[in-house]
């Protein structure tokens, strides 16, 4: 059919015979992509008088808004907290591993390491907006230690780019420590954590070096001064989530108020929930969250972090809050056995891992999209609900719901097509399949 | 006149869609000579146009070679507003099948001069070749798309205000709420319809069954509007047995027995 689209030349995709998530429920609505946005087609229809120039058959699919993981610590044998000579071929193969898991988007995620990690070197070229292309150099010095666990640069590698068939996007690194609380360190290294009581904001920037590309940071909000820190960072756009904390209710509502939005893994790494002093956990049906804000709540659903029955009560208590997260480690997508987390060594038993030789939890192996099924089958929930816990609810953490976590006109298309069992059949990123699943062809 | 009386909506919906069906197939429309259709809107034609959408899925009509013109549209309601009649054909019709956009025709109610645009739809249907088949509704009012009671019978396309009836009718689409209903709107003159060369009205349901009596069993009358079409040489009247509940027993036995 002729079109003479007066907007764009570029060609357009109606994707057709599929079940869409828009409007927080499952919709029989064709999908319309161009130029890497979901395309309005009755604007289309009525304003250019445009149609489509390629219909695709989604055979009864259910298209739905990429996951977005907002923690995530490596997976295949890479650990984002570990400085190596290709660091940055470790996250680029990371990024590129997880579109099988549906996700589109990420936050790499460094737990609390020693300040080499964090450092920019002055020598540093900035980052380049467009990714691949501005590969960080490391300064001859630094090269000469590679190899060491101390040294090296990890935090200026990472760099805020778009998805693409080379993998999935990274919207900035999550810092998680090392402004944490002893008593709930977890898995990461005692010799490593710091306070900011002395200097406050100016200790944190002494210690990350560069905020450029850190788009969350977890902290415990019982520390010192934390409230400058929070509202600090907040200024700056940067998402601050509690965790790893023995903070009470009081302090957690304070920080809140100082403008934190986020929980680390709810359940881990803080006190459990107490009938007189809720701690942490009492934010979800907290009073004291300032009008028009919402608490998110990062949850590891891998039936081991988490207990379905607490799974479920947090879900109850505060569904439009929970965000679905991997907390995935360097052995995910592994064989069972002794990886590296940071500074430590973990051992991997099934889905368990362990600080070797303990029975400290230390990060999951689970896959995006089994934490999606899973969460879905723990709860009851709808699959418009378990699919949102993964994409709408991460996005609007990060305030960026305009763009992404949605199928809405003018979105980024970033897409996945699932069957009923919610496994990934292929991932779109920018309108464009960078990863289909080889079994079923289409 | 032909009045079809069928058993139900769903019944009634069914034969005006095959009855459309046909019309385009034995037209055997092409590049050069396309069938002109003339719409309606509103809650009596949605299992008609279900039933084309079936038909065009099936692969037994395609609309590639359909001029479509709608009846109507609402004054001052944004095109995108869930309510105008441009989001209800897209939704109900247009984006099921497989008709080219340049060829679907619906007044702008929202156009810089209404006048002007309501003149140049009534030229681009003459461009066409005038309208082959204008399927339309009837209003509780006896309306013909908005030619409301006193609208003269050899009105063309214009602005109308709407008679509280036809508000009313409509509220329920505005959350009930009369204050948010449009007031006014461009519609097809009831001399614009009668100009087509078939006109197929639709009607079902109880609450029309005066409307329908008025306009057949009574005379021309321009308070009816619908009764117009008495003088139009091919209408068809497609009902169920509830629109007919305040005819004749005599009208309905009639027409019941012609029909084969």
């Amino acid at each position: 059919m002729p079109s003479n689209k007066s907007v764009s030349d570029a060609p357009i995709v109606q994707f057709t015979n599929c079940r869409i998530l828009r409007g927080h429920r499952l919709q029989r609505e064709d999908l319309w992509v161009r130029e890497g946005k979901i395309l309005n087609p009755e604007k289309l229809f009525f304003d250019e008088k445009g149609s489509a120039d390629i219909q695709l058959d989604c055979k009864d699919s259910i298209i739905a808004p990429g996951f977005i993981d907002v923690q995530i610590n490596g997976g295949f044998g890479v650990d984002f907290s570990l400085a190596t000579d290709d660091f940055k071929s470790g996250i680029d193969l990371v990024s590129q591993k997880i579109l099988s898991h549906g996700v589109t988007s990420f936050c790499p995620t460094l737990v609390t390491s020693p300040p080499s990690v964090y450092h920019q070197v002055r020598d540093f070229l900035p980052s380049h907006p467009q990714g691949d292309k501005g590969l960080r150099l490391v300064p001859r010095g630094e090269r000469a230690k590679a190899g060491h666990v101390e040294t090296g640069i990890v935090l200026p590698q990472i760099s805020i780019r778009n998805g693409g068939s080379h993998g999935a996007g990274i919207l900035g690194a999550h810092l998680e420590g090392p402004f944490i609380s002893k008593e709930k360190k977890g898995a990461h290294p005692e010799h490593c954590l710091r306070t900011f009581e002395a200097g406050a904001f100016q200790d944190l920037l002494t210690t990350y070096g560069s905020l450029d590309c850190v788009r969350i940071v977890t902290l415990a909000p019982e520390m010192k001064r934390s409230s400058e820190v929070i509202q600090e960072l907040t200024k700056r756009g940067i998402c601050v989530s509690l965790g790893h904390s023995v903070a009470n209710l009081s302090q957690a509502e304070e920080a809140v108020q100082h403008g934190a939005t986020f929980i680390t893994h709810l359940f881990n790494a803080m006190l459990p929930f107490h009938h007189r002093d809720p701690g942490i956990v009492g934010l979800l049906t907290s009073d004291k969250i300032p009008a028009g804000r919402r608490v998110f709540y990062g949850m590891i659903s891998d039936g081991i972090h988490t207990n379905p029955a607490a799974l479920r009560i947090a879900h109850r208590a505060h569904p439009k809050g929970l965000v679905l997260v991997t907390d995935a480690i360097a052995g995910m997508g592994l064989a069972p056995g002794r990886h590296t987390l940071g500074q430590q060594v973990v051992e991997i038993d099934g889905l368990n891992t362990y600080i070797a030789g303990t029975k400290t939890l230390s990060g999951s192996v689970a896959t995006m999209d089994i934490c999606v099924r899973h969460f879905q089958e723990a709860t009851g929930c709808s699959v418009e609900t378990a699919l949102e816990a993964a994409s709408l609810h991460p996005a609007q953490l990060l305030g960026i719901e305009h763009r992404k976590g949605t199928l809405n006109y003018d979105s980024d298309a970033d897409f996945l097509m699932l069957n009923d069992g919610l496994y990934v059949q292929a991932t779109y990123i920018a309108g464009k399949e960078v990863w289909r699943q080889d079994a079923l062809g289409m | 006149m032909r009045l079809v009386i069928l058993e139900d909506y769903d019944q009634a919906s069914e034969w005006a869609a095959k009855y459309i069906c046909n019309r385009i197939i034995q037209f055997k429309p092409n590049q050069g000579r396309y069938f002109t259709l003339g719409l309606p809107t509103g809650s009596t034609p949605l299992g008609c146009y279900k039933k084309l959408i079936e038909y065009h899925k099936n692969g037994d009509l395609s609309f590639k070679y359909v001029k479509t013109f709608n009846m109507d549209e609402y004054v001052g309601l944004p095109r995108n507003h869930p309510e105008s009649y441009h989001s209800y054909m897209w939704n109900n019709f247009f984006k099921h099948i497989d008709i080219d956009p340049n060829n679907a025709h619906i007044l702008d109610g929202n156009a810089p001069d209404l006048q002007a645009e309501c003149d140049a739809f009534e030229k681009k249907i003459e461009e066409a070749g005038g309208i082959d088949l204008f399927v339309g509704g009837i209003g509780p009012d006896g309306h013909i798309a908005f030619n409301e009671p006193g609208s003269s019978l050899s009105s063309r396309t214009r602005l109308k205000t709407l008679a509280m009836d036809t508000i009313l009718a409509n509220a329920k689409y505005f959350d009930g709420d009369l204050s948010k209903v449009p007031t006014m709107a461009l519609t097809v003159g009831v001399g614009t319809v009668m100009d087509a060369r078939e006109v197929m009205i639709l009607i079902t349901g109880a609450h029309k069954a005066f409307a329908l009596y008025k306009a057949i069993e009574e005379g021309v009358n321009h308070m009816w509007t619908v009764s117009a079409f008495q003088q139009h040489p091919r209408t068809i009247f497609v009902c169920d047995e509830d629109a007919t509940l305040e005819l004749r027993v005599k009208t309905v036995k009639y027409f019941k027995d012609i029909s084969p």
